[in-house]
Formats: structure tokens, sequence, C-alpha cells
């Protein structure tokens, strides 16, 4: 079977919804801008429509590495002091972040 | 001849002959970076005084008569997308401004064991996106051939510093071209390693199945050096490869003859420039007058591997880039009332234009309804081209082409047009998706900038790469060429 796509074009709105999926906070112009260019770019992206895959298995890595096991030993560990070093804020050993749950 | 302007192997032998202290060329190094960095822009951070204590150990040791390693006070530069242990690691991302790695990537611990000594971290494109060091968070590399035309990337910098001497080697990551592609532009040679070959643990992630970090010189006995000291399983990547590693060294010979060249015609199409496409056939022929034989054949498959890439690539670095969320490292936005607020502004204000692009390309591409379309008929087109390196080799021993369409580009010259841009990538992007070997050296010049020649080999066949392009580094002037700068 042939998929194929259909060639949806972008509007802003939809560019709206995948920037909130990942989660990326775009200015207007930004999202004019994208729109343009995602549009072009998908348009390009077609091409591969042209091709037959019906019998051809994905690839998903070019060398076929699977179940890399090692012997369940504690190895050595960062210092909890080290993790955090680099944490915009920082307690008790934790990373700060707002407030998640109502109190 | 300056010390900067020697190449490791030069100065290794220096070194162990004590005509030379591992202080007088890291000092020599430090100084051409004060000299020329100012116009070049290659470097994030200039790591001066560390350098200066490494090197005065290093010193010790090799008075005490210790071993050297094989790279014993070579000063290198390390692309700033590699962490370093309490050194800046960027990214060339505002995400980014501010982070100290607690632990060093796997490569920067092998080489400080080689006994290198580390003079800095160098410029990329954001999160390594890009082809001209243009979407820099930071600033713009200069190309020391000609400081209006860019140096290429996404390993801009290493391969600036390299040409400008101010490193002795280098190290650049490429995921489609990124460290072939600026090699090419900035007339050095640089060498992606089969997938696998070299771990990547350490190395900031953009596209997984496709990063691998790799050597970046001013010859090809040099790159051999550098592959050596990085090269081997690593267990802290599961994704290395458990092949034993041969001695490149040993590779190092001037003799092509019986050696079996492709020349995969697809690569002279898509807007090749005729002077490149003529510098590379030469170049081939000449080969050829040593005793390889060669012959042009189709890869009809390559016209597609410009599309199958910019789904790929993105779709692994929108997921890949999830963990800048503004808790454990970099940037957290001022104005992060709660946890999504956070989240979206800290993103919005950390990523640059073009991050921001592929982002929400492989968003897109991995969302429900445009899976299948887009991310699964990609993988399968992925494994078309594979085949199709697969069936070459049965044939031939290596394949050459051009790296690059053109010679380096000026910079604001591309910066409007998204595709034109990626085009810089058409002829180094295939060779990342079917995860083999591919190095990349000078074979003359166009408007008094380098053109390089790509030579493409069998997965964890490195050795015949580096033997074809030594024997035409041995046979040819163009390596002996400098920018003024």
């Amino acid at each position: 079977m042939l998929v194929r796509a259909t060639i949806v074009k972008l509007t802003k709105e939809e560019v709206e919804h995948v920037a909130w999926l990942a989660r990326l906070e775009l200015t207007d112009e930004e999202k004019e801008r994208l729109t343009g260019h995602l549009n072009q770019i998908m348009a390009h992206f077609e091409k591969l429509q042209e091709l037959d895959t019906a019998d051809v298995e994905p690839t998903s890595h070019s060398i076929p590495v699977q179940n890399v096991f090692r012997e369940d030993v504690v190895g050595p560990c960062l210092p909890i002091e080290d993790v955090l070093s680099a944490a915009p804020e920082t307690a008790d050993d934790c990373f700060v972040v707002p407030q998640v749950v109502e109190m | 001849m300056a010390l900067v302007a020697l190449t490791a192997h030069e100065l290794c032998s220096m070194l162990k002959a004590r005509q030379v202290s591992c202080l007088e060329v890291t000092q020599a190094v430090l100084e051409r970076i004060s000299a020329v960095d100012g116009e070049v822009r290659a470097y994030v951070t200039v790591t001066a005084d560390q350098a200066l204590e490494t090197a005065r150990a290093v010193d010790e040791q090799i008075a005490r008569g210790d071993e050297p390693g094989p790279l014993t006070g070579i000063p290198v530069a390390v692309k700033d997308n590699m962490c370093t242990q309490g050194i800046l690691t960027t990214c060339s991302s505002r995400i980014l401004y501010n982070f100290v790695p607690p632990y060093d990537a796997t490569v920067v611990e092998r080489l400080a064991k080689a006994g290198s000594v580390m003079v800095g971290k160098t410029n990329l494109d954001e999160f390594a996106m890009g082809s001209s060091t243009e979407n820099s968070g930071l600033f713009t590399t200069h190309n020391p051939w000609n400081l209006t035309r860019v140096p290429g990337g996404s390993s801009g910098g290493s391969a600036a510093a390299v040409a400008a001497d101010e490193a002795i080697v280098a190290l650049g990551s490429d995921t489609g071209g990124s460290i072939r592609q600026p090699a090419s532009f900035c007339g050095v040679v640089g060498l992606k390693p089969t997938y696998g070959r070299v771990s990547r643990y350490g190395l900031v992630a953009f596209a997984s199945s496709l990063d691998q970090i790799g050597p970046i010189t001013k010859d090809v006995t040099d790159a051999a050096l550098l592959l050596q000291a990085i090269a081997g399983k690593d267990p802290l990547d599961s994704t290395s490869v458990d092949v034993p590693v041969p001695d490149y060294l040993s590779s190092l010979q001037n003799d092509v003859k019986g050696l079996r060249i492709g020349v995969p015609k697809e690569f002279f199409a898509q807007g090749v420039q005729p002077e490149i496409a003529d510098a590379v056939w030469k170049s081939i022929e000449l080969l050829g007058s040593l005793g390889a034989d060669y012959r042009e054949i189709p890869m009809p498959i390559m016209e597609y591997t410009l599309p199958t890439y910019y789904i790929l690539a993105p779709a692994e670095a929108s997921s890949n880039l999830a963990r800048y969320d503004g808790v454990r490292y970099g940037l957290r936005s001022k104005h992060s009332p709660d946890v999504v607020t956070m989240l979206v502004k800290t993103r919005g204000e950390g990523f640059g234009a073009e991050v921001k692009q592929r982002i929400m390309i492989g968003t897109y591409a991995l969302s429900a309804g445009y899976y299948d379309a887009y991310y699964l008929k990609a993988q399968k087109v992925r494994t078309l081209v594979r085949q199709a390196y697969d069936e070459a080799f049965k044939e031939f021993d290596v394949l050459i082409s051009p790296t690059s369409p053109t010679v380096a580009f000026g910079i604001g010259e591309r910066v409007d047009d998204p595709f034109q841009m990626k085009l810089a990538d058409v002829c180094t992007i295939p060779v990342n998706l079917a995860g083999i070997p591919a190095i990349s050296l000078t074979c003359g010049f166009h408007d008094g900038l380098p053109i390089g020649m790509q030579i493409m080999g069998k997965p964890f066949d490195e050795e015949a790469l580096l033997r074809v392009a030594y024997t035409f580094e041995q046979n040819t002037d163009y390596r002996k060429r400098k920018p003024a700068l």
C-alpha cells in the first residue's frame, strides 16, 4: 500500500498548535515567518511520495545494535552537589521548580 | 616554519626529541589565538590558564622520562557541544549560556589520556544545526581564507581554528556534514567515522541516530592519529560498537594500485559548481594514473536524501531538545510563575530561530496523523539509501564525490532561504543516513577558496579512506597552501 500524504497547507493556527505540543512560546512575527518556512520545507518532503516503499523495512539506526546489557553493579556516580551545580535553583539536595500542587 | 603551522605528528617527534617543550608549543598557539581570533572568531572559550598548567605538567612528565602518549603535548580545540568538566559548554546557545558540565565527554577524557592539551572550545551553529555558524546564538565565525565568507558549519569554529593555526588539531561532530563541509570550506582534513566507531557520551545530542564525533586536522596523518586516540567501544555509550580498532597509522600508504573507485554521478548534479566538478574529476583521474580503477555509477536514490534527512534529523532533535526545560541546567526564564509558563518561556527565550524551526518540523512530523506519511516514510527511504551503498560497495572499495556543491559562500548570502542553505549539505547527508565513514580533503582552489573532495567507505573501513586520502595528499601540493591572515 502506498501511503499518500495529503499536502496540508499549514495555517497559523496549526503552527500555534505544534508550538504548544513542543512547549515553545513564539512571538507573532515568529509565527508568521515559521508558517511560511514550514510550508516551503514541507513541500520538498512530498518528493518522497514518488518512491514505492510498501515492501521496505524502516531503519532507525544504521548499525543494528540491540539489547546492550551490563552487569547490574553500582559504578561510580556523580556527587549530588555536582549534579545540582548547574541548576538555576536548588534547595535541600533538590531541584527547585515553581509550585506544582495547589496548597 | 612557525611552531603553530606544524602538524601534530611533526610536533610529536620534536617533543620526543626534546627540540621543543610543550609549554613553548602551547604558548605559541595561545599567542596565535590572541593575534588572529579577533578577526576569525573561532573560539567561544579559550582555556589559557588550564592549558598552560597542563603543558607544564606534560613537560615534567617528559623530563621524568615517562612514556609519552600518542598526542603528548599537542594543543587541541574542542567543539563547544562536547562536555568539559568545569569548563563552560554552551552549544553556542542562549539556553546553555552558563552551563558548566560536571563531567567530561569520553572523547575529551581520551584526548587528555593521550597527553593532549586542550586550548579552548569552538563556535558552532546553535546545537550543531546549520552549515555556516551563522546560526550560532553567540557570533559568526569567519573563514580564514576570506573573512567575508562563512567557514561552513556546524563545526565552523573547529575548522577555522585549525586552518588559521589557532589549534594544531580539533574535534568536530557531524550529523549531516558538520565535520566535512566546514573542513572543505576551510581547506583542512575532516573525517566522519562510521556510526558507532567513536563514543558519543558527553556529546550534546542533536539527532542521535546520525551524530558522530571525528577529527579536523591539517593533514591525513593527523586525522589517523586523532582517530586512533578517540575510537573504540565505550560502556557509557551503548551505540558505540565493539569492533576492534585497527592501527590507523599503518593505513597511511602511498599506494592505490588496484583500488576500485566508484563515482556516483548524482553527487555531481544538484547545483555543483563546474569548477568543483572539474577539480574532483581531475583528482579522480590522478588517482587513476597512480593505478586505481574508477568508473561512474548511478545512485538515483541520492535525489531523495535531502528531504529524508530533513524529516529524520528534526524529529530526533525535537525529542532530544525536550530536556531544555529550565530545571536542571541552563537558562530559566525570569517569568516563571508556574511550571508550564516556565517551560514555554524558557524555551521561547533560549532557542534561536533555526532551532525553533527544526523543533517545529520534528514535532509536526511525529504528531498524530502525520507519523506514517513523514517519519516512517523517511525511515524506509533511509533503508533504500543504505541498500544503495551496500550494492555499490560490492563493486567498489571507496566512492568519491565533491564534499559540498560550492566553495565557501558569503556571510549573510543564504540566511533568508532555508532550502538554499541546506543544499550545502546535499553531498554529505547521504553518508550519515547510511552510517558509513567519509573523509574530506582539499583537491583544488576556486576564487582563492579551497575545494573539498569527499571519499566514502564501507562501515568500519576508515583504513581505505585514510589510504586513498594519504596517497592523494602525497601526490599533490594543496595541503601546503595556507590562508594569508
